[in-house]
């Protein structure tokens, strides 16, 4: 029945537009967090920048690189992926496109006989994994949206045991690079063994640098530090992308909310208006109808149904008042 | 001419600007003060404070957990993973951190807490609420 359509369409439209209404919202919310994570990612700059700069001082100067964390564990037979992802959805393809880069990886170690040992950031992430069964070493929930550097300081002080422990072959970090606002793009890279600039040896001014304790034991307290100067960095990169790729979903959802609210909107209008056209018709049918049967106008129900049939017991009143019908 | 200095933590970047003198401790225990023209130097740094004498006077202080001090032409960078500025320093809350501590290592407990009883001396040190 038309009245029924109607009332579909009416109530489809309420739905579309409060759940515009959220859409909206999450976007304009990933909008203020995209900035902040930007502007927090460029504050966290000249930390890292600086103990970049520090430890190619200290290689300079001759600082021992037998460090655990520069050496290859050639006897181990593990390698760590540590995958960045968001705990919410709603984010377009920002998980899936760094999971699937990480299962290349994946893939890569396992094709080489290596046993596969999972840190998973992000629900995500975890859910993922979980339902396919693979194993993981460690989860961490809650830190992709605003990452602090202790939740840096955390997560690389799990992998930087087991790789110290030489159990790690190596230890790959999957996130997504936040480019630019239009661009992020998931990446994988090189966690562990860090992996030292090129040094010159001998070149520059850093030959006569006075070092308290030694180069090698000050290189022994930063390289830790660096550990998480450049998880720390992943993380605000990806949190960035999140919410990056978040606020592009979620424009995309209210621009459809839109457009879906105009079509229905009109597809409602036709239906109103075929309903009204089809009771007129049913109305001016169902009157030419009667009048086929009797012939006369007069006839029809109205002079059929007076006032006399209708209030049999005030007759004497309307007797004066009623008339000739 | 005077000093450059940065406090910079991973976060963000706590204090910069122009100083007449910079003292740090570093591991070891030794305090150590940079003036102008000091010789390039690269120091790992206890958990104490860092005073920073401002070239147009006064001096800020500030509470370091660990890190890096490099200095070279007169641009002193002090790295700290956790560095707190003594006006962001709740005393009252450090001194119960202190006393709690105390007593965990009374108790014979471990590393942790002469690690917590560091920091929180190094706190109170910064406020200039130390008691000896």
């Amino acid at each position: 029945m038309a009245g029924g359509q109607e009332r579909v369409l009416r109530a489809r439209i309420k739905s579309v537009q409060s759940i515009r209404k959220i859409t909206r919202a999450m976007e304009l919310i990933a909008a203020t967090r995209v900035v902040k994570a930007q502007e927090r990612a460029h504050a966290a700059r000249p930390y890292s920048d600086e103990i970049t700069s520090v430890i190619i001082d200290l290689l300079r100067a001759g600082a021992a690189k037998e460090h655990p964390l520069l050496r290859d564990n050639p006897d181990a037979r593990t390698a760590a992926f540590v995958i960045i992802t968001s705990d919410r959805g709603m984010c377009g393809a920002y998980n899936s496109n760094v999971i699937r880069l990480a299962e290349r990886s994946i893939a890569q170690a396992q094709a080489q006989g290596l046993d596969i040992s999972l840190i998973v950031i992000g629900k995500k992430a975890q859910k993922h994994f979980r339902f396919r069964g693979m194993p993981i070493d460690a989860a961490f929930e809650a830190i992709t949206d605003q990452p602090t550097y202790d939740n840096a300081r955390e997560v690389a002080a799990t992998v930087r045991r087991r790789y110290e422990t030489g159990e790690l072959a190596y230890v790959e970090l999957a996130y997504t690079q936040f480019l630019s606002a239009g661009v992020q793009q998931a990446a994988v890279r090189r966690f562990l063994p860090l992996e030292v600039p090129a040094v010159d040896a001998g070149d520059g001014p850093s030959a006569d640098l006075e070092y308290e304790p030694s180069p090698t034991g000050i290189l022994n307290e930063i390289l830790p530090r660096y550990l998480e100067s450049r998880l720390f960095s992943a993380l605000l990169d990806a949190s960035a992308s999140e919410h990056a790729s978040r606020q592009r979903a979620m424009k995309a959802a209210t621009d459809n909310a839109d457009d879906l609210t105009t079509t229905l909107s009109r597809v409602l209008n036709r239906a109103r208006q075929d309903a009204i056209t089809t009771e007129i018709m049913e109305i001016v049918g169902g009157a030419e109808a009667l009048g086929a049967d009797k012939g006369d106008k007069h006839e029809l129900i109205p002079s059929l149904l007076t006032p006399e049939h209708a209030f049999p017991e005030h007759l004497d009143r309307l007797d004066k008042s009623a008339g000739t019908h | 001419m005077p000093l450059e200095v940065e406090l910079v933590s991973p976060e963000r970047t706590l204090f910069s600007g122009e100083a007449s003198m910079v003292r740090a401790r570093t591991v070891g225990g030794g305090d150590i003060a940079f003036l102008p023209g000091h010789a390039p130097f690269v120091g790992a740094l206890a958990t104490w404070t860092v005073e920073i004498t401002l070239a147009e006077g006064g001096h800020e202080l500030a509470a370091v957990h660990g890190g890096f001090v490099e200095v070279s032409h007169d641009h002193v960078k002090i790295l700290s993973d956790l560095a707190e500025l003594a006006s962001t320093i709740d005393a009252d809350r450090a001194r119960r951190a202190q006393e709690k501590a105390q007593a965990a290592i009374q108790r014979g407990d471990d590393v942790d807490a002469e690690a917590a009883l560091d920091r929180a001396n190094a706190r109170l040190a910064a406020t200039g609420t130390m008691v000896h």
